[in-house]
């Protein structure tokens, strides 16, 4: 399949089989039993062409793979530039695992607007994968932006009861963020002549300049990943959004941020990088300690979940501005896991809130008793959360703080209590849930999980427990790739460092 | 077979966990409407029951057995071996095997575990036998023995983490397997939760030690150990002596695990387990790993004297404080829950006067005693009809003979009389203490003196009044006193025998002098620190004698105030009621770190949130800029897709934007 544009239709194939639903006619059940069929089939072979993305990749080079480069607007420089290397090669991978299972997870739950669900969900993947792969800021752009469409609709249209507030304040801080991005990429342009991200990671940027350029982006990813203080977003959208879309939103969209600093402002604005990188330091511990201990006031299990989150995507911008090996890979592979096991407990959530329709926490109690299959799912998932050895969540947030504390240990020292604290509202929620009496009639008629629910678990647990007993066969695709990124950081600072006497004597 | 000996453990747990989970419940459910019929007599076996007992228990036997081989094999000067299994986390210079270290140590620890747990695997069918989760306990035992054995076959400090986890993993299924009993619930997050405080300093100590020697390797570490030893390195913002700071890190994580002062709090609390989790987990392997740690470590510890003295202190506050605990506690298990703290206690210091070698020779002889001396517990609590308070027993020796036989031999061990087992390795430590010549050292001996005679005094108050003296239970629970079937009397017996010879048949091997050739290069004790050594040359003649008068003076208190004037106990604790209020409220660590840590945690957290997160954050942020634009955004929210149409209008504007800016000046 060498010679095949692969990037491109892993891209556009679910853009493919949204033209398909678009095109079907019949009863209302027909309608709906062949959109949710054409949906499942297209992201399964999605899933699986993606997967030629990941034998094709070549694990020694650290540059971009699979690379389709096609002039677009050529008067302005901007050209249809896709590849991939080791740092966003697996989120395509993840993007697209998670696809299928969150169709199956709204299999039975998604009753109204059926076919528009799942064109928006197929049109979301395309986003998703065409954002990651992008290599020219005009593309990167129109994807990163594009996500927030559907995302909306799926807030807004198939949401809970205060989808309007959740999907008005996702909107407000969104906008804020990606207004200044645009202004930046602009600068860029203006600088470089070319809007190709290669070509500008190549270039050097005045340090004035960088520090503008760095707080713009900032502003943007910041927003997405979310860091304190603008996280208050999420909570809310998590709250209102359908099962599925909180998985995809914080299995996916969340690391378009982390994603987004590893791209853009470490290696094309390294000397601000240096300079900020205590700013992200505080924000990402005091992310870690005061999301924790707002997870642990919760009563709505969605917002726990939601909150937890937080904490754990400080994990991770920790990680990747500590700038050594460990750190950096610890972040990629906490976002890799964060997307795996966070999506995982919100389908967890999605479970028993299908059966009671309620997010309470306090409603439940007991679920042991009569859902012992569930229970070990989510005790399994919890666990993972919470950073078990043996499970992926371990992996990344034991390298994300060794290399925490090799950058400096106060930060290790003050995320480490993240230890504890996600362990106390985790088995916290995990208790009131599960474990004790069953007090209640609805809840004692709850019924445990389904064959197809066990299908969407197992693929989950088997990656979780592959990735925290074998990380190897992911940390090995990224670390040339991050090599790289530290050394074309590392390197520029020097020059800059060289450069900077002389031209301050100018 | 040093793979068959980890994974055995795994696989039966496996079997066991989908038989639980996938072969339905053999007793629940079945019939939802005829309630309690056919509760009185229901004893038939029922096939996953009995599956995943022979599973379990007959992998775990095999086990013992293949751990005795490999023990002779290797303290026998054979080989000490790794078996490397496949890469686990490959990270720059940062690089970490799954593999299995096979040396004195693990063969000491082997032979610890798996005979303990096939004793407590083979005792459970008996003491489970009128629970409807069998499976489910099965399958957890032999999880926690797998995480166990992972522990202590690590070669390297993440896998011990792993392990180490594990083995909390496990502690918490089994303190909390009555999942119904809220109390139940309480203690098995307390003990996940206390001992994450202590696994916190543990991390922090890998990374130190990673920082500090470029692995986490065990024989990379400890080449590298000398050099750094006197070194300094940046802790927060201070500059500290390297490695002492990396142990005390590493050593708060042995003292969240083995209960010592300070994070000890889980562990009176996790007795709502089950009675032969207590044994296995919480007496007899779990908490020692503690000890076992600072032992494999033992090539950094030893140029790291001033956590060695930290080591010392803390062990010997632990020994006493908890001894005396133990007096004033009516709980049965509780009493040996402190007990075993107590002797934890004990191996610590010998630990921090560099007496490793009796600190594993005490853990060795305590897990049998202490394993009997639960198991013994359960055997009375299963007679008793699940009662455990003291105060509801007595006057049933005659009934249970053999119980009473084996609690005896497990408390004369744990007094530490004459060649019992107890009585090797708690001398030979109390004598290294001494021998150590050091302020710390010698405070530790005294302390331990005194510990020594609380310890055969609990003892002996534990046996008096459970067994003897008038009956004061109920008629309905002294009609119904049995004893217990052969199929845990057997696993006592096996015990009984440990806890009678264990000391007299490895004494020369752990402590004496072949213990040079026993330990091989398992351990390192500089020349000037081996106390042991010290112990065996230069020792005035009261100090060997000196406990054995304290244990007879503990078991003399303990007949005189408990057989011979009942009296007398009612009458201390009146005339000193705040000191033993003070102390049979446990010192009051739960109550401070309740204050000092629980509350302040949920308060704030529920302040960050309202205030933080919503007034604050919120209330300048989007929700003052929404206020300005509500009245818009609700008309526009009746439009379905009212947002994306702004959203996409803004993105047109971007565009347009982009477009103009790039024709003007591009």
């Amino acid at each position: 399949m060498a010679g095949w544009p692969i990037l491109s239709i892993t891209t556009f194939l679910p853009l493919v089989g949204a033209l398909f639903i678009l095109i079907i006619r019949g009863t209302p059940e027909d309608v709906n039993r062949n959109a949710r069929n054409v949906a499942l089939w297209t992201t399964l072979i999605t899933f699986v062409l993606s997967l030629f993305i990941w034998i094709n990749f070549d694990p020694a080079n650290p540059n971009y793979q699979m690379v389709e480069k096609v002039a677009w607007i050529p008067t302005f420089n901007i050209s249809y530039h896709m590849g991939v290397d080791g740092i966003s090669m697996l989120f395509v991978i993840l993007s697209t695992f998670l696809m299928p299972l969150c169709i199956l997870a709204s299999w039975e739950s998604v009753k109204t607007r059926v076919k528009e669900y799942m064109i928006a969900f197929l049109v979301l993947e395309t986003l998703m994968v065409g954002m990651f792969c992008a290599l020219d800021f005009v593309v990167f752009y129109m994807f990163f932006e594009g996500v927030l469409i559907p995302m909306f609709l799926i807030i807004g249209v198939w949401g809970g009861a205060r989808r309007v507030y959740a999907a008005f304040k996702f909107f407000l801080y969104t906008l804020l963020g990606s207004v200044l991005m645009l202004l930046a990429i602009l600068a860029m342009y203006f600088l470089a002549g070319t809007t190709d991200i290669p070509t500008i990671t190549a270039t050097a940027i005045p340090r004035e300049m960088q520090m503008w350029l760095w707080l713009a982006f900032f502003a943007s990813f910041a927003v997405k990943v979310p860091m304190w203080p603008v996280h208050t977003w999420l909570p809310d959208a998590h709250v209102e959004a359908p099962t599925a879309g909180s998985v995809i939103l914080a299995g996916v969209l969340l690391k378009m941020g982390g994603y987004g600093f590893l791209r853009f402002n470490i290696p094309i604005m390294p000397e601000a990088t240096e300079f900020f990188a205590p700013m992200v330091f505080a924000l990402s511990v005091i992310a870690v300690i005061y999301t924790s201990l707002v997870a642990l006031a919760q009563e709505d299990m969605k917002k726990l979940i939601a909150y937890s989150s937080v904490a754990h995507m400080g994990f991770v911008t920790i990680g990747m501005f500590t700038l050594n090996q460990q750190g950096v890979e610890g972040s990629i592979f906490q976002m890799l896991s964060h997307g795996i096991v966070s999506g995982a407990l919100f389908l967890c959530v999605g479970v028993v809130y299908d059966r009671l329709h309620t997010r309470e926490i306090a409603r439940y109690g007991g679920l042991v008793h009569n859902m012992p299959k569930y229970a070990v799912v989510f005790m399994f998932m919890t666990l993972a959360s919470v950073g078990l050895p043996g499970t992926s969540g371990f992996v990344g947030e034991f390298l994300v703080l060794l290399g925490a504390y090799r950058a400096n240990t106060w930060v290790a020292f003050l995320a480490a209590t993240g230890l504890v604290l996600g362990a106390a509202y985790a088995l916290w929620l995990y208790r009131r849930v599960v474990f004790g009496k069953i007090t209640r009639d609805d809840v004692r008629a709850m019924a445990d999980m389904s064959p197809r629910e066990i299908a969407v678990f197992a693929p989950l647990i088997v990656v979780v427990l592959w990735m925290g007993i074998y990380p190897s066969s992911f940390l090995g695709v990224m670390s040339a790739s991050v090599e790289q990124l530290i050394t074309v950081y590392e390197t520029k600072l020097a020059a800059a460092a060289a450069v900077g006497p002389e031209l301050a004597a100018r | 077979m040093d793979v068959i000996v980890v994974f055995l453990p795994l696989l039966a747990f496996l079997i066991a966990g989908a038989i639980a989970l996938f072969a339905g419940a053999p007793h629940d459910d079945h019939g939802h409407g005829h309630g309690d019929h056919g509760h009185g007599g229901h004893h038939k076996a029922d096939w996953r029951d009995t599956a995943s007992q022979f599973v379990t228990a007959g992998s775990l036997l095999v086990c013992a057995v293949l751990s005795w081989v490999i023990f002779f094999q290797v303290v026998g000067g054979g080989a000490a071996r790794t078996v490397e299994l496949f890469t686990w986390i490959d990270s720059g210079t940062f690089e970490v095997s799954w593999a299995l270290r096979i040396d004195q140590l693990t063969a000491v620890m082997l032979v610890v575990v798996n005979t303990v747990s096939a004793m407590v695997h083979v005792y459970s069918i008996g003491y489970m036998s009128h629970d409807p989760n069998k499976p489910r306990f099965m399958a957890y035992l032999s999880l926690f023995t797998f995480f166990m054995l992972m522990l202590v076959t690590a070669d390297n400090l993440v896998q011990m983490f792993f392990g180490w986890e594990g083995v909390g993993l496990a502690s918490y299924l089994l303190i909390n397997f009555w999942y119904e009993k809220p109390s139940a619930n309480n203690a098995s997050m307390k003990a996940f939760l206390v001992n994450r405080v202590g696994d916190f300093g543990f991390a922090l100590g890998i990374f130190a030690i990673f920082v500090l020697t470029g692995s986490v390797t065990f024989d990379a570490i400890f080449a590298r150990a000398p050099e750094i030893a006197g070194t300094t390195m940046t802790f927060l913002s201070w500059e500290v002596p390297a490695l002492t700071v990396a142990c005390l890190l590493l050593f708060m994580g042995a003292m969240g695990k083995s209960a010592q002062l300070g994070l000890h709090t889980w562990l009176p609390d996790a007795m709502e387990g089950p009675t032969p989790v207590s044994a296995l987990i919480h007496a007899a392997t779990m908490v020692t790993a503690g000890v076992f740690m600072l032992c494999r470590l033992s090539p950094v510890y030893e140029y790291a004297p001033a956590a060695l003295e930290v080591v010392t202190v803390v062990g010997a506050l632990t020994a006493f404080v908890a001894a005396t605990i133990g007096m004033t506690q009516f709980d049965i298990k509780r009493v040996i829950a402190y007990s075993t703290m107590s002797q934890l206690g004990y191996m610590f210091f010998a630990v921090g006067v560099s007496a490793y070698g009796a600190a594993m020779f005490h853990l060795f002889t305590h897990a049998f005693f202490k394993a009997l001396l639960f198991l013994g517990a359960g055997s009375v609590i299963h007679a008793m009809s699940d009662e455990q308070d003291m105060r509801h027993m007595g006057g049933i020796w005659k009934h249970i003979k053999i119980t009473y036989a084996f609690m005896w031999i497990g408390n004369l061990a744990l007094a530490g009389l004459p060649f019992f087992a107890g009585y090797y390795s708690k001398d030979m430590i109390l004598e290294a203490a001494f021998a150590a010549h050091s302020p710390v050292g010698t405070f530790a001996f005294w302390l331990g003196i005194a510990a020594a005679v609380m310890t055969a005094f609990y003892s002996w108050r534990l046996l008096i009044m459970t067994f003897h003296g008038t009956p004061r239970a109920n008629e309905h629970v002294m009609a119904h006193v049995h004893e217990s079937p052969a199929v845990m009397l057997i696993p006592l017996g096996v015990l009984a025998a440990g806890a009678l010879f264990a000391g007299m048949l490895f004494h020369n091997g752990f402590v004496g002098d072949g213990r040079g050739e026993f330990w091989g290069a398992s351990i390192l004790v500089l020349e000037a620190n081996d106390s042991i050594e010290a112990a065996h040359h230069h020792l005035p003649g009261w100090v060997p004698v000196l406990p054995i008068f304290c244990g007879l003076i503990g078991i003399a208190l303990a007949y005189l105030l408990y057989m011979f004037f009942p009296g007398i106990p009612g009458a201390i604790v009146r005339t000193l009621s705040g000191a033993h209020r003070f102390i049979y409220n446990k010192w009051y660590f739960d109550e401070l770190y309740d204050w000092a840590f629980v509350r302040p945690a949920r308060a704030l957290g529920y302040g960050l949130w309202k205030s933080g997160d919503g007034a604050v954050i919120d209330g300048v942020g989007p929700d003052g800029v929404a206020a300005a634009t509500r009245d818009m955004a609700a008309r526009a929210a009746r439009l379905q897709s009212g947002y994306v149409y702004h959203y996409a209008f803004a993105m047109v504007i971007g565009v347009v934007l982009l477009i103009v800016w790039l024709s003007m000046f591009g």
